[in-house]
């Protein structure tokens, strides 16, 4: 394993982008996935050790021209605790409401539930529901730059993103849904707290007329990422959500994913689950 | 050999100055360093709460916690809980009502207990429930953890 040879504990995003610069660097956020991964040798460490816990510009939520801001080193417990994320964001809401424990809501961060990557982490069905794109920051005191991507497009692999080695994520970008909007997230496993996803399912969209219009669909824990699936979001666009367009989202969802077997329950019966709770929410979501 | 850092830190209100390794976890520090032995290593992965302790008061797995990162920070263990007229109600509580057997699981859900109750006086017995969620005992089937727990936030006048 590396030795960790280098700390950092930079007080602005300038300094901490200079510190990435200048080699390669294991960022430190709230540590609760850090810590476990370092110690069984899942995340080998670089160099450095970048502690941005103190880099205040990164905290906080803020509700800015129809969308929701969130600075990376929000706690889940202060996003739990925030009325826009609970009036602009429901679905992450709820997420946050059922993640883990206290003790690790209090020190986990939103950043770091997304840069983890894992294909159950939380946030990440309802930020895919929520259309969220994550904002990236490179460059030091000479200048900040910074892209914007779709979450989506961020998720490469399990523990696997975008995020090149000199950028560090700031912040998370919810547009605020149209009136009309609602939207159903559940999470599945064996206890209410502490407990990894079996798998995570959220949908949203306009209802209008029997129709769920521009539906999102995401899904947690059924492919190597945290997905949107796209062919069963067109087959909801298509027409009312009746029980036989029920069946073919269903389906289409099904023909998406591509669920591993491990400790916490098998492929055919993540599908199980899949078809079932996708069913009840659509069923749900839109009583016909 | 891995760098030290020196950091310095408030534990317990008494301010101390310690230097660790990049890679040593609070907790480490906290029981190797500091002689804070009331706060227990369970699992080590967050899972327990044995570890908890209180960080700038919220409370935090110290397991799960870079030692390096309580720099300048408001740290409260278990030993200084227990020193104050609530860790010293609850303390009596908990004896009261049965809510220790092994003992092992006490410090962390005692830390616990003290922020539930901090963010909500009147928290309700489902409410105290739920904030223990990362809390486990595996002796006393959590009901007389509870009744404690509730008896501490309504102390009855002392009769003795």
């Amino acid at each position: 394993m590396a030795e960790l040879r280098n700390y950092a504990a930079p007080r602005s995003l300038a300094e901490a982008l200079q510190v990435l610069a200048s080699g390669p660097a294991t960022v430190l956020a709230g540590g609760t996935d850090l810590m476990p991964q370092s110690r069984s040798a899942r995340v080998r460490f670089a160099s450095t050790l970048l502690n941005i816990q103190g880099v205040a510009e990164l905290r906080g939520v803020r509700r800015r021209d129809g969308a929701v801001e969130i600075g990376a080193l929000t706690t889940i417990a202060t996003l739990r605790d925030d009325p826009a994320v609970r009036n602009g964001a429901p679905v992450l809401w709820q997420a946050c409401d059922h993640f883990a424990s206290d003790q690790i809501r209090n020190a986990a961060t939103i950043g770091g539930n997304i840069c983890n990557a894992s294909p159950a982490g939380d946030t990440l069905v309802p930020l895919l529901v929520l259309d969220a794109s994550v904002v990236l920051a490179s460059g030091g005191a000479a200048g900040i730059l910074e892209r914007r991507l779709p979450l989506s497009e961020f998720l490469t692999g399990p523990g696997r993103t975008a995020r090149r080695p000199d950028e560090l994520l700031v912040e998370v970008h919810i547009p605020v849904p149209a009136s009309g909007w609602v939207d159903r997230y559940v999470k599945f496993g064996t206890r209410p707290a502490l407990d990894i996803s079996t798998i995570a399912l959220a949908v949203g969209g306009t209802l209008l007329d029997g129709r769920l219009e521009n539906a999102r669909l995401a899904l947690g824990a059924v492919a190597p990422t945290a997905i949107r699936a796209h062919d069963a979001e067109r087959v909801l666009a298509e027409g009312p959500l009746d029980r036989a367009r029920i069946d073919r989202v269903v389906d289409a969802a099904d023909a998406t994913i591509h669920p591993i077997s491990d400790v916490r329950a098998s492929d055919w019966y993540r599908r199980e689950l899949v078809h079932n709770l996708l069913r009840r929410m659509l069923t749900d979501v839109c009583p016909n | 050999m891995s760098a030290l850092i020196e950091i310095e830190f408030r534990l317990n209100g008494i301010s101390r100055r310690v230097s660790v390794p990049l890679q040593m976890s609070a907790l480490e520090m906290l029981r190797d360093m500091m002689g804070q032995h009331g706060t227990k290593y369970g699992c080590g992965e967050g899972e327990c709460g044995a570890c908890t302790i209180s960080v700038d008061h919220r409370t935090v797995n110290s397991c799960l916690k870079f030692a390096v990162d309580c720099d300048g920070r408001d740290i409260q263990t278990i030993e200084g809980l227990a020193a104050t007229p609530f860790g010293e109600t609850l303390n009596r509580a908990m004896v009261e009502h049965g809510a220790v057997q092994c003992g092992f699981c006490t410090p962390g859900i005692m830390m616990q207990a003290q922020q539930v109750l901090t963010d909500n006086p009147d928290a309700s017995r489902a409410q105290i429930q739920r904030g223990l969620e990362g809390n486990l005992c595996r002796c006393t089937g959590y009901r007389k953890i509870l009744d404690a727990i509730e008896a501490a936030a309504h102390p009855s006048p002392a009769v003795d």
